[in-house]
């Protein structure tokens, strides 16, 4: 099926949307983390009434506000990207994707736009206390309106709490709580915000260090220092600790991701964890193309363990999945292939029996989609039949892209944690500023929190395909049949616009930085 | 009250001294998002091509059950 769609058509609709995603969410971790790191900071200079701390508050809340005003709305164009370029996958998934959104709309709407009103213009003109509580409320605002865009997402890549309906092919949602507080949308909260933590903090570290290398203003950024390692190495420590959780979750819930993060082929009990490794592309074997390793460092047994808590733990392979295994109960993808072929025609047969008027008929298919058993055994692979005909190694992940994002993402992770700790200890010894070649590192780690984030989304999202409504909804059947040229337009638009955009946030934030915090 | 809201915001835009050239970029860019992508690159095409649910449902049905 869907042999005859241009697959240039699904490329450039998934890279506009790529690239979309990937510019909104340079600004949107450093406005939810830097807002908590501005807020604790107005708290102590409330506290104490000291002086400097108001310098460094303002400060803080100055870049804050840059970075807030650029991203702002960048988001929204995703939404129009759904209607337009996505609008099957739109319709398909319903109230699901609608309601999480409208009530991000609202909160940021109303908690955003009023409270950051009040954190920048309330110095000296609202209630010391009031204008401390509009900070912590932006801040709050912030994360709360990110709540919702991942929980739509922890849906997409794990489809709980609803119901298909054949008649409207819409999806409804039977069980809010489940959606919300779902394993994967907790996570995926809890991951994306500490991660944000750490992103903003090492970002406020490797500022303050640019003033320490040119020794100005060194009591404000060795302040600014310490507050920023406390929730750096907070914030990496749980980002470790919920990468760990996320990781185990992928492994049960999306097995071939976990296969292909880790390039693992052939199943086995004692996997060990590749820590670092290059591989090549090898046509030769199946499943073609293959990646094999020219050079990989393991950490033995590891793998089982991080998933089952045991050694012995079994971690499928993707030829398990591919083509099956008896042993550990897994169905062959042209098995799947065929049960969602199935559940397809189906759905084919019973509209043509609504627009027939054949009402028995219509009643007996209807039926079927509310049959757990029928459920369970077609409509749960719905997705695969769409691959009748079609090349098996499509249902395969890119493994290289997947491998590669999820390692360069832990080595920064682990980059982060030593970082922030030996920040923090010489900090309280006093000693942070005074080895200039830390000072460079910690300057030169400044992008790398972006890296590491943007890498742990493309894993998130690159690792799910071909899926964009997991094993339901493949990319090909989600697009809409525009022309591939009209796509390639926005594309280049939107390139040439983000770049403007990203040209503008860095010369106006150095601009600022360069300034200082100014007002002695 | 109102009034009160008012000034407050009023004053803290006039008062700006780092933020005008943000606010043209802000401005700039909602432009050009709603103004020029919304309406001629981005309709909502299924609010745009059909009249009804039901209409909309049945090219759904039509397009994810058909090549």
């Amino acid at each position: 099926m869907l042999e005859s769609i241009d697959m240039s058509l699904v490329d450039w609709s998934r890279g506009q949307f790529a690239l979309t995603a990937m510019f909104h969410w340079i600004f949107v971790p450093l406005t939810l983390g830097l807002s908590f790191i501005v807020a604790y900071m107005h708290t102590i200079y409330v506290r104490t009434g000291d002086e400097e701390w108001k310098r460094i508050t303002k400060f803080w809340m100055k870049l804050f506000g840059i970075n807030f005003a650029i991203g702002i709305a960048t988001g929204i164009i995703l939404e129009f990207e759904f209607g337009t370029n996505w609008s099957n996958y739109s319709w398909f998934v319903g109230d699901i994707f609608g309601a999480p959104l409208a009530i991000e709309g609202i909160l940021a709407f109303f908690l955003e736009s009023t409270f950051v009103a009040v954190m920048f213009f309330g110095w000296n003109k609202v209630s010391k206390r009031f204008h401390l509580t509009a900070s912590w409320l932006t801040a709050i605002g912030a994360s709360l309106s990110a709540v919702w865009i991942l929980v739509a997402n922890a849906w997409m890549q794990y489809p709980v709490g609803t119901t298909f309906n054949p008649v409207t092919a819409r999806n409804e949602m039977t069980n809010f709580w489940d959606v919300l507080f779902s394993d994967v949308a907790v996570n995926k909260f809890l991951h994306t915000i500490m991660s944000s933590f750490l992103l903003a903090s090492i970002f406020v570290i490797a500022v303050s260090a640019w003033f320490l290398l040119r020794k100005r203003e060194v009591l404000f950024a060795k302040r600014s220092t310490v507050v920023a390692a406390v929730f750096g190495l907070f914030a990496a420590m749980a980002t470790i600790f919920t990468g760990d959780a996320s990781a185990r979750l992928v492994a049960k819930k999306q097995p071939m991701k976990f296969a292909a993060m880790e390039a693992l082929y052939e199943g086995q009990t004692h996997a060990p964890l590749v820590a670092i490794g290059a591989m090549v592309t090898d046509t030769t074997r199946l499943p073609n193309p293959r990646q094999n390793f020219i050079f990989k460092l393991e950490i033995p047994n590891a793998l089982s363990y991080m998933v089952w808590l045991t050694p012995s733990g079994f971690i499928p392979g993707i030829t398990d999945m591919v083509y099956g295994n008896n042993e550990h109960g897994l169905i062959s993808y042209e098995d799947k292939i065929d049960r969602g072929a199935v559940a397809i025609q189906t759905l084919k047969e019973l509209k043509s029996a609504k627009d027939r008027g054949d009402q028995t008929t219509y009643s007996a298919l209807k039926e079927k989609f509310s049959d757990p058993v029928w459920l369970d055994q077609y409509y749960q692979y719905f997705g695969y039949g769409y691959y009748k005909g079609r090349q098996l190694k499509e249902l395969i992940p890119n493994v290289k892209l997947n491998f590669y994002s999820f390692h360069i993402m832990v080595i920064l992770g682990i980059h982060f944690i030593i970082l922030t700790f030996i920040v923090l200890w010489l900090s309280l010894l006093n000693r942070w500023g005074k080895r200039k070649w830390l000072l460079w590192v910690a300057l030169i780690t400044l992008p790398m929190p972006w890296i590491a984030s943007q890498a742990g989304w493309v894993l998130a999202e690159l690792g799910r395909q071909p899926w964009v409504v997991y094993e339901l909804m493949p990319t090909l059947s989600a697009v809409t049949r525009l022309k591939p040229g009209a796509v390639q337009l926005t594309f280049w638009i939107f390139l040439v616009t983000f770049t403007i955009l990203f040209i503008a946030e860095i010369r106006i934030m150095i601009t600022q930085i360069k300034k200082g915090p100014g007002g002695k | 009250m109102l009034i009160k809201v008012f000034r407050f915001y009023y004053e803290g835009f006039r008062g700006m001294t780092w933020g005008k050239k943000l606010w043209r970029i802000i401005l700039l860019k909602l432009f050009i998002m709603f103004a020029i992508l919304r309406i001629f690159f981005f309709p909502d095409l299924l609010k745009r091509d059909f009249k009804s649910d039901e209409e909309r449902a049945d090219y759904i049905l039509e397009q994810i059950t058909n090549p």
